[in-house]
């Protein structure tokens, strides 16, 4: 069992250890007001001990007030936080949950599955390693499973849970369950899944959540929580090349001269190559600092500051890679859009797109077509209104540098921001990437990268030389 | 396309990924905004923002003030542990007391927690903000402390008034935060959002960050109050008819004014007793705050005001 244990029973070295040892694993959970997602968040939470009594005692006076559970305690209102929710009984933001085991932290992104879905949803599905998709066993799959499935995938999201719930109001039927799977993986079969799970649960009861059920005697695998703690999570799948995003000169004094981010993918170490967009300019990694010591290597997900062998010319809104992967530069962005606003999205809209650490103005021009957010069909579409998911070309006045979102989720993602309400008015994913003609006729890139990739490479007849020793 | 042979990738932790990603907001903020300050609260979570701060930004300094809200009721060693700290790293520090508040003497014993509060915290911060002109604050506040604070962004946009509107905040996919803004709107920033409590106490355990000792196990002077035991910090705390306060082994899990910040009895004197006992707590670390309690929502409506 994996559910926290008092540390005096292994010691609070051990204790320490595990705990300050342990990796995170982020989800989303995506379901329609009823099928009980609130409820299967409040079990998680509930059975790995994250309740206080306070809570309860608070729970069970809610309860009483709110709930939807006929006077018994009702999970779900543990995480409908807004009193407006309570009132109407739904959820109508995101939310952020968090619970841990010794064996993992989990950072649950909870999703509403109406009101802004879209945008909510994508919000969610942004950062998640695995989605939760929720099915009430009752109805089976619905218009929402469809579109929740279809969002995730296009999201980049691809391990999936096909949480079947309320299995208990079906007498735990295996018939309907396998019905259930198989009408999902049919529908699901081009969205680029590499894993759908399903497990038979009932939040309700605690059934599959947590612990095993024995309801389900037919039922071989194990509770939801187990596959949490058991899934990889996404950065361990994924081989990309270096990025690093510069958000901040770090320059104290005339000694040092840094420069800070997150890195988005990849990993670097000193002594490595790296080429600087948009300039183009190349130097090699002197140091990796941090605060607690210089590194010898430091990847994806660690926030750094690069010291530069070269004094070149960086500041925020450049992107660092290493010159065997440099990014592609261009003003031109085909863009998959969440679009969030309430007005109108239609071409000649003028915004602000911010792309990793760089904002700059971009025009629409074209919005090419809609995606049919059940059948993920594309449709001809002149605009684009609130929820739609549509392609459109943005036009910007200056390169940046981007990658497609399928190579990488950080830099090849962006917001567009609305100049008059500033509201954060859609979501972004740059679909595939072309440099620009402007990008290509100067060279910007690395005058002496583009030898060495040759000579690295050595075209094909070389490269066969080398793998047979000549 | 740019798949490259990846080397042994290092695998992080979850405080690792914490440190990463709180560090990434500090620096996202500073490179935004035009006059950022810090929320300085002296509480365990005011002592972690602080260290990470330091970390975004060395070797440099830190690139902005701090500022503590002082409603003169904090206990007396968290206001040492602040002078001292302040003095240490060498931060500039702005203390700010609503003086029409003081002069009228509000306070949470002749006034109640809701008054209290509402005044010395709520109309102070503003107060503040607008007096020093910030466009934006850092804050401690993290999303498991409450059920309204799940739905809080890390960059939250607050209107001229500083109010907060639940139907009108923006979203925050990948890592993008948007720091636009209209005239005279201005930001809260919660780079402690993804934290829960015991990710804070690991991550003070590990990293040795300095706390205010009233957070460990000592004897000290307590009454009972509506079943809170309250620290008698100074001659201020009026002492009923025949009531003589008791010296208790207790300690704190919440800082703040010390007639609103019940204390519980607890043998705990070293941090891995204290993350022993939040593992094992069977009650909430906001249950010993006063001011949660003063109605269904009271936290959404104080958010909504502009509480912190």
């Amino acid at each position: 069992m994996t559910i926290h244990q008092s540390p005096e029973a292994f010691g609070y070295e051990a204790f320490l250890h595990t705990h300050q040892n342990k990796e995170v694993l982020r989800f989303i959970t995506c379901g329609s007001v009823d099928d009980g997602k609130s409820t299967l968040i409040g079990r998680l939470l509930h059975d790995t001990k994250q309740i206080f009594d306070d809570q309860v005692t608070a729970l069970q006076r809610d309860s009483r007030k709110h709930g939807t559970q006929g006077g018994e305690v009702d999970l779900a209102l543990l995480v409908d936080g807004l009193q407006a929710e309570r009132e109407q009984g739904i959820t109508i933001d995101v939310a952020y949950r968090f619970f841990s085991t010794e064996r993992r932290s989990f950072i649950v992104a909870d999703t509403p599955g109406h009101e802004q879905y879209t945008r909510n949803m994508a919000t969610g599905a942004s950062t998640a390693d695995v989605a939760v998709i929720l099915v009430d066993a009752r109805h089976g799959l619905t218009r929402q499973t469809r579109r929740h499935a279809l969002l995730v995938s296009l999201l980049g999201i691809h391990r999936v849970v096909l949480a079947i719930n309320k299995m208990d109001l079906v007498g735990w039927s295996q018939d309907k369950f396998e019905a259930i799977l198989s009408g999902f993986q049919a529908f699901a079969a081009p969205l680029n899944f590499s894993e759908v799970r399903a497990i038979p649960l009932s939040a309700k009861n605690g059934d599959n959540v947590v612990l095993p059920g024995t309801a389900a005697t037919w039922y071989e695998g194990g509770p939801l929580l187990r596959y949490l703690e058991e899934v990889p999570v996404k950065s361990e799948e994924r081989a990309a090349a270096f990025r690093l995003p510069v958000q901040w000169v770090n320059r104290p004094n005339s000694d040092f001269r840094g420069f800070s981010g997150l890195i988005a993918s990849g990993s670097v170490a000193p002594g490595d190559a790296v080429t600087v967009a948009p300039s183009g300019k190349t130097s090699t990694v002197a140091r990796i600092f941090t605060a607690d010591g210089d590194l010898e290597r430091a990847s994806e997900g660690q926030s750094v500051t690069l010291v530069l062998a070269d004094e070149i010319d960086a500041s925020r809104g450049a992107v660092i890679a290493t010159s065997d992967a440099p990014l592609t530069l261009t003003d031109s962005l085909d863009v998959r859009l969440f679009w969030a606003a309430e007005t109108e999205l239609a071409p000649g809209a003028s915004l602000w797109a911010k792309v990793g650490t760089q904002t700059v103005n971009a025009v629409v021009k074209a919005v090419h077509r809609r995606i049919d957010p059940e059948t993920g069909q594309a449709g001809p579409a002149g605009t684009l209104a609130v929820n739609d998911i549509g392609d459109v070309t943005l036009t910007l006045d200056r390169q940046i540098a981007v990658d497609a979102y399928v190579e990488n989720r950080d830099t090849g993602s962006l917001i567009l921001i609305d100049r008059e309400t500033t509201d954060t008015a859609a979501l972004g994913l740059v679909q595939k990437v072309v440099a620009s003609a402007k990008a290509s006729a100067p060279a910007p890139a690395a005058p002496d990268a583009a030898p060495q990739e040759a000579a690295r490479s050595g075209g094909l007849l070389a490269g066969i030389k080398r793998l047979f020793g000549g | 396309m740019s798949a490259v042979a990846a080397p042994a990738r290092t695998r992080l932790t979850h405080l690792q990924r914490l440190e990463a990603e709180s560090i990434h907001i500090f620096r996202e903020t500073v490179a935004e905004t035009e006059n950022p300050v810090m929320l300085y609260s002296i509480g365990k979570d005011s002592s972690v923002l602080l260290h990470l701060a330091l970390k975004a930004f060395a070797p440099g300094r830190l690139p902005f003030p701090l500022m503590h809200i002082d409603t003169t009721w904090k206990f007396q060693e968290m206001i040492a542990f602040r002078d001292r700290r302040v003095q240490e790293l060498g931060l500039e520090l702005i203390v700010h007391t609503n003086q029409d508040g003081l002069a009228k003497g509000i306070g949470p014993v002749s006034h109640g927690s809701e008054v209290h509060t509402d005044v010395m915290k709520t109309q102070a911060l503003r107060q503040a903000l607008d007096k020093y002109k910030f466009d934006a604050a850092f804050g401690g506040a993290r999303r498991d402390e409450e059920a309204s604070r799940a739905k809080e962004r890390i960059v939250s946009l607050r209107n001229a008034q500083h109010r907060w509107d639940p139907k009108r905040q923006r979203a925050e996919p990948w890592h993008l935060y948007n720091f636009k803004k209209r005239r005279g709107e201005n930001f809260r920033v919660f780079p402690l959002s993804n934290w829960t409590e015991l990710d804070i106490w690991l991550y003070i355990e590990q990293e040795k960050i300095p706390i205010v000792p009233l957070y460990f196990a000592a004897e000290r002077p307590v009454v009972e109050r509506d079943g809170q035991l309250i620290m008698v910090d100074d001659e201020r705390l009026p002492l009923e008819p025949g009531e003589s306060p008791q010296l208790r082994q207790v300690r704190f899990r919440t800082l703040g004014c010390y007639p609103l910040t019940g204390a519980v009895e607890s043998p705990a004197t070293t941090l891995p007793e204290i993350i022993g006992e939040t593992l094992a707590a069977r009650t909430s670390e906001r249950q010993g705050r006063v001011i949660d309690k003063d109605g269904a929502g009271a936290m959404e409506r104080k958010k909504q005001e502009g509480y912190f």
